[in-house]
């Protein structure tokens, strides 16, 4: 490899990246300044001081670490169910036979290119107090009046679910797709069971899948801002509604930059740490095996 | 094909939950926007198009659709000409610094939206160019940028380097190369990140709401703001709309990639 040809790698990429220096980097930095600034509504807003009030305001107050708190919970929530029901429903998928096999992968990916304003809406005229479910179980007798299920954080954990189990699907596919039927037969013809098969040979083989489709439904659940303002309501306010809110609603941008900037570090931590776990834990096991 | 075992009835019992669970959002959404009420609900016994027609008439969600259309149409195409020197850069060549462009460039998908529409806000304040039509593509061709990048290095590293080969050595500059051989065998990769580009483009909302002002409102915006205030059928009308397009979108990609590749391959 000469450095002409490394000239020209580095000269085909420039304009991408001066593109994200000037878009990303920039603006990045901007908001972290801004998150050291001081806020007074009396002189018009922004403050030119620097400190790191805004960082100790936001970690020491009850109210803020109420809603990073119910941030997590619902973000563990929401990763769980998917993997619960997420993995099952990709390798039932995955055993089915074309042409049904395509179809059901269509019908459970396609959701993935609906807004997801579009897919909340669907939920909230079904949990509505005059939608479906509710006059279900009112026809059934299970309940003598209209449940109250919208604003409630168990209604956000189902939707946020429905909007990114998929992309579990997704995840436990691809990994489903490079398994090595030949390893499944072999245990078999060895005298294993359905389950332990499943347990000890299919399991390990899908795990990249599971964990790398839980660290994506993680992350997504502990930003998304769409579902839970529209599903949760005003009251029940995660870290992404908070921001907005801030930036938004109380004109206050020095203390929703540092909101910000907390959300993107603590992103960041996790996916990092989480990264460094698990390719250990898989190389072990990996290396277990072999 | 022995060895793909037939599901047990437990397995299709989960299966056809599952389907149900997914699907009975949008089912919904699309049966209410035929109610003949004023609010939203299933229609029962009579079925009425008075709030397509209402739909047809709203100049709100007209624009708000046509600021979307030409958003993901200039962010798309943008993002998609500034993705392909980067992946011929990224998957041709290895130089130093290249796995940080590469980490750099893709980034955008690690950061919260959230986080990006304050950054984006905060910076076009300061360049005074807050809320106007072209800021907002500014900030699209590099939230999507990653998706267009994603399909065309795939294309890229899916091609065998033989035919580049064969035809330089026949004496055909770089440039020909690229226009006649090059170009051409990675063309379903560029039109399906473009075409996922323009998705993504189009159904963004939380980057979006903190940098579009009234006059450029996008369609995702305008019915996030229609259902915090006040609900009428008509979101379900447009909302019946765009699901009836994604499924003209997806038999388009079917036809010309095959829609397992675009799904499965996007990530």
């Amino acid at each position: 490899m000469n450095r002409n040809r490394a000239h020209h790698g580095l000269a085909l990429t420039l304009p991408a990246a001066l593109y994200f220096i000037l878009l990303l980097a920039v603006p990045l930095a901007l908001t972290f300044v801004l998150s050291l600034r001081g806020f007074n509504l009396d002189v018009g807003g922004i403050v030119n001081t620097t400190s790191v009030r805004n960082y100790v305001a936001v970690l020491s107050d009850p109210y803020y670490y109420t809603i990073f708190l119910r941030t997590l919970v619902l973000s563990v929530a929401v990763t769980l169910l998917c993997v619960l029901v997420g993995v099952p429903e990709a390798y039932f998928l995955f055993r089915m036979r074309d042409p049904w096999r395509s179809l059901c992968l269509v019908a459970v990916l396609g959701p993935l290119l609906v807004s997801v304003v579009v897919r909340t809406l669907g939920w909230s005229i079904l949990l509505g107090r005059t939608g479906p479910i509710n006059a279900l179980l009112l026809k059934l007798g299970l309940i003598a009046h209209p449940a109250q299920m919208l604003f409630t954080l168990g209604a956000v954990i189902v939707v946020m679910v429905h909007v990114l189990v998929p992309l579990m699907v997704l995840s436990v596919w691809t990994s489903l797709t490079r398994l090595d039927p030949a390893v499944g037969h072999a245990a078999r013809s060895l005298g294993a069971g359905r389950a332990t098969v499943m347990w000890r040979v299919v399991l390990p083989q899908i795990a990249p899948g599971i964990l790398s489709g839980s660290l994506i439904v993680f992350a997504l659940t502990a930003s998304a801002f769409a579902t839970p303002a529209l599903i949760g309501g005003r009251r029940l306010k995660v870290v992404a509604t908070t921001a907005y809110d801030e930036f938004l609603g109380t004109l206050n941008w020095p203390r929703g930059a540092a909101i910000a900037v907390i959300l993107l570090v603590a992103n960041f931590v996790i996916i990092a740490g989480y990264n460094r776990v698990v390719e250990r834990r898989v190389t072990r096991r990996l290396g277990g095996v072999s | 094909m022995k060895h793909h075992d037939r599901n047990g009835a437990g397995a299709l019992l989960f299966h056809g939950l599952f389907l149900a669970f997914i699907l009975a959002p949008l089912v919904v959404v699309c049966l209410s926007a035929f109610t003949p009420d004023d609010f939203l609900t299933i229609p029962t016994r009579h079925f009425s198009l008075r709030w397509f027609i209402a739909l047809w008439h709203s100049d709100d969600f007209n624009s708000a659709f046509k600021t979307s259309l030409w958003l993901g149409v200039l962010a798309a195409t943008i993002s998609s000409a500034l993705a392909l020197p980067t992946a011929l850069g990224l998957v041709r060549y290895r130089f130093a610094g290249r796995d940080a462009i590469n980490a750099f460039v893709l980034s955008p998908l690690m950061i919260p939206p959230v986080v990006l529409g304050i950054a984006f806000l905060r910076f076009f304040t300061l360049v005074n160019i807050s809320g106007s039509f072209a800021s907002l593509v500014a900030c699209h061709v590099l939230l999507i940028f990653p998706y267009a990048l994603r399909l065309i290095m795939a294309a890229l590293t899916g091609m065998a380097g033989d035919a580049e080969q064969a035809a330089r050595s026949l004496g055909a500059g770089r440039w020909t190369t690229f226009r006649r051989v090059t170009l051409p065998m990675i063309l379903p990769g560029l039109v399906g990140g473009w075409v996922l580009a323009f998705i993504s483009s189009f159904d963004e909302l939380t980057a979006t709401i903190f940098v579009a002002a009234p006059a450029t409102i996008t369609l995702p915006v305008r019915i996030y703001m229609n259902m915090s205030e006040t609900v009428d059928p008509t979101v379900a009308a447009v909302s019946t709309v765009l699901i009836a397009l994604v499924l003209v979108v997806m038999v388009f990609l079917d036809r010309i990639y095959g829609l397992n590749k675009v799904l499965v391959g996007s990530h």
